[in-house]
């Protein structure tokens, strides 16, 4: 009994690989109903940290090191992920949930470890002087929203007074994020917001597009994920609903939402934050040190797909941010409280995302001890079932800012507020 | 040997029904209290708090209060998850109305919540028993969870709809929020834990209990001798509704600290709850610690010894898991349908003869 457990009780203790030099956990999902958007990310993430091994012997001469764990977007599993991993010197968190997100904000905060959340998260993080460890630049679900009524103004000659948008979304703080900023997008233009929610994890959807199908809104904005996001664009080509007026955000429009469609699926448009495909010289290098190496994570069949693209640009945010963090530090072997720092100070401009490989890969930002967000732009892609690609039809869209700065400032201030926090940067 | 009643000589009625008659289990019952209250705090770590010793402490509060329910009064119940969720909730609405007032008072007042909530939702038990009353309580189950998702004042319209837990502390010692040690959330649960299995052990033994057992085992034989089934079933839904609430307001405000409704007490947090309790042993204390240690370590240490010893991929690890952690259940309950309590029953019962089993 005795021996046992010591033996549990060594087992339990002794979690993750060996201590590396710079720890980037890698908090991903690859079981569960949102599997489907998990492995792509973290086969990207992993994939461009192995490059970055291979091809310069990591950052700054010190490897990088991404031990995976398994949240299944679980939030009790992300805490036990959080914790275990916080032991191996983990310099920065991106868990790709947004409610593992939000339980880690105050953790990270005490620990002092920069969490970096692009595209998802706590839109108001966008806000530095109140949440001075987490970042979610380049663009969050407010300025989705905001660049999705943007692109329908543009379609509609600048006026949607009077016309119906529905918002079909997951039942969860993931879903529910835009809302209050299409509601005063929609006092502000005139149209008529209807929510439809649907509960996680969203693979009953008929009630609400017999509801859609009853209404008839002009527009259905869409805010799903993982298994969610296959289900709505099949039953919006049950309905016959027209495909371009659905739009995704960027969650919401990777090649495994529309292929079981077919050509249901044809011309369902998405926001996109980057560019996506295989036309990028990184791909060689990629390809020269990682995938014909026989080192590509997974089962490296995601390769060039949306998701990875954006695993690997979250990625190469990271390594800027950590290349940055050495230069200010001095040294190589950075603390996560100098990576914060170096988050702080990054500049991300189109000469170095040339540099990198990427070329008009994502936009060009620059943050500040003010702002964590960036400029938010996206821009809009739209699904060709024939030749099965995405292509994008817009260039980069700028959110409306008018409307949303007073909103992250009311919602950071309330954070602020619950939580005794003092502004920073003054 | 050691094991027995022989030789230790009861001389009052209070040492006759003590709970532990057998020497040898008092001092091993002193022995794991002091253990846990002297020794684990002065080497608990974050990990060992957040991620084995928290959810273990708090899924076993909850598995002592459905078992008081489903055990000890024979009244199945779907509807954990959502009671868990009047606990949060309520504890929530009290830590940010209230900022200045011990957070130790909100758990127990956002119980009390639940144990009106609980008695309202077993209102129905009075007319429907077994699978049909299991059916009432699933509908509590969604109607609560569908309640505190629809109705924004209960998260103070937040735009994202999860409730975060502000600081707040037990007597100057902060133990929700960040900031607060991996020690003082450990000892907040544990006390509240231990006074609560206390409270449940000497609730069962008593006339309270009887009463319960006795509509468990037959309810128109117990209305016969005078037990009066209203009473009865009512205070079941409202001790047990008490305890899952409390259980409720640690998970959200020590051990989470942010919630999402659908996601943290969904119906899979009901099942959890029953599972733990069938596994570790119906009408048992015992077992409801046994059920809850099974499935919080169990997958815990498999993860760590498949993904961290062996070095598997993580998803791999992950199906595997479910495969193991599914297979024991079937194992357990094959070879002892009464679970896990039923197994420490028959080791005691073995040990009382050893040496010497002829």
């Amino acid at each position: 009994m005795k021996k046992t457990l010591t033996a549990i009780a060594l087992a339990l203790a002794t979690a993750g690989p060996a201590m590396a030099d710079l720890v980037v956990p890698n908090l991903s999902y690859r079981t569960g109903p949102f599997a489907a958007g998990g492995i792509p990310y973290a086969d990207g993430f992993n994939d461009y940290f192995t490059l970055l091994n291979e091809r310069d012997g990591g950052i700054g001469g010190e490897k990088v090191a991404t031990p995976e764990c398994e949240t299944a977007y679980n939030t009790e599993k992300g805490v036990e992920c959080y914790e275990a991993t916080k032991g191996e010197g983990a310099l920065v968190y991106n868990p790709l949930s947004t409610g593992i997100t939000y339980q880690l904000i105050p953790k990270v905060t005490a620990d002092g470890i920069p969490l970096y959340t692009p595209g998802y998260g706590r839109t108001s993080a966008a806000n530095g002087k109140v949440f001075g460890n987490v970042f979610n630049y380049p663009a969050n679900y407010w300025d989705g929203a905001s660049v999705a009524i943007k692109y329908l103004l543009d379609e509609n000659g600048g006026d949607l007074n009077g016309k119906k948008v529905a918002l079909l979304y997951h039942n969860s703080a993931y879903g529910k994020e835009p809302i209050r900023t299409l509601q005063e997008l929609s006092k502000k233009h005139g149209f008529e917001l209807t929510e439809i929610p649907v509960d996680s994890p969203g693979q009953e959807q008929k009630s609400q597009w017999l509801q859609i199908r009853r209404d008839k809104p002009d527009y259905v904005l869409f805010w799903g994920w993982g298994v969610m996001n296959a289900v709505a664009i099949q039953e919006a080509a049950n309905i016959r609903f027209p495909m371009d007026h659905f739009i995704g955000v960027w969650w919401s429009g990777s090649e495994n939402d529309v292929l079981p469609a077919g050509d249901g699926a044809n011309g369902y448009k998405s926001l996109a934050m980057h560019g996506t495909g295989m036309d990028y010289p990184v791909y060689d290098e990629l390809k020269q040190y990682v995938y014909d190496a026989g080192k590509a994570s997974g089962a490296g069949d995601q390769i060039g797909s949306v998701l990875y693209s954006r695993g690997m640009y979250a990625a190469l945010v990271i390594s800027e941010a950590i290349r940055k963090a050495q230069d200010l530090a001095g040294h190589a072997a950075i603390t996560p409280s100098e990576l914060r720092d170096g988050f702080e100070a990054l500049e991300i401009t189109q000469e170095r995302m040339v540099e990198l490989g990427l070329p008009n890969f994502g936009q060009a930002f620059a943050a500040s001890c003010e702002d964590h967000g960036g400029p938010g732009m996206a821009m809009i892609q739209q699904w060709d079932a024939s030749t099965k690609k995405w292509n994008l039809i817009t260039d980069f869209i700028a959110p409306d800012d008018e409307v949303l700065v007073p909103l992250v400032m009311e919602d950071s201030a309330a954070f602020a507020a619950e939580n005794n926090i003092a502004e920073r940067c003054n | 040997m050691f094991y027995r009643e022989a030789g230790d000589f009861k001389t009052s009625y209070v040492e006759d029904s003590q709970t532990f008659p057998i020497r040898f289990d008092r001092w091993r019952y002193y022995a794991v209290v002091i253990l846990a209250v002297a020794v684990v705090p002065f080497f608990i770590n974050d990990y060992w708090a957040n991620a084995v010793f928290v959810p273990f402490l708090i899924y076993a509060i909850a598995a002592i209060g459905l078992n008081i329910l489903t055990g000890y009064c024979g009244q199945v119940s779907l509807g954990t998850g959502g009671f868990m969720a009047v606990g949060a909730y309520a504890c929530y609405k009290l830590m940010t109305a209230f900022p200045d007032v011990s957070i130790l008072i909100h758990v127990l007042l956002a119980g009390g919540i639940t144990a009106g909530v609980g008695v309202l939702f077993g209102l129905p038990s009075l007319r429907i028993k077994g699978f049909y009353l299991a059916v009432a309580t699933l509908a509590a189950q969604f109607f609560l969870v569908w309640l505190f998702n629809k109705v924004p004042w209960f998260y103070n319209y937040s735009a994202s709809g999860q409730i975060s837990a502000p600081e707040r502390s037990v007597l100057g010692v902060a133990v929700t929020g960040a900031s607060a040690t991996a020690s003082a959330k450990y000892l907040f649960c544990l006390a509240i834990l231990f006074v609560l299995a206390w409270l449940a052990r000497n609730l069962t033994r008593g006339t309270v209990g009887r009463k319960w057992m006795a509509i468990r085992d037959m309810d128109i034989a117990a209305e016969i001798i005078g037990v009066n089934p209203l009473t009865t079933k009512l205070s079941a839904f409202a001790v047990s509704s008490f305890f899952v609430g409390v259980a409720g307001a640690l998970f959200f405000s020590v051990y989470l600290g942010a919630v999402e409704v659908g996601e943290a007490f969904g119906i899979q947090k009901s099942f959890l709850i029953l599972f733990m309790i069938i596994i570790g042993g119906l009408g048992s204390i015992f077992g409801s610690f046994a059920g809850a240690a099974f499935l919080v370590l169990l997958p815990v240490l498999l993860k760590n010894v498949l993904v961290g010893q062996l070095g598997w991929a993580t998803d791999l690890a992950a199906h595997v898991e479910l495969m193991i952690v599914g297979a024991l259940i079937v194992v357990f309950l094959i070879a002892e349908p009464h679970g896990m309590a039923q197994l420490w029953r028959l080791a005691k019962e073995k040990l009382r003869l050893w040496p010497f089993p002829h």
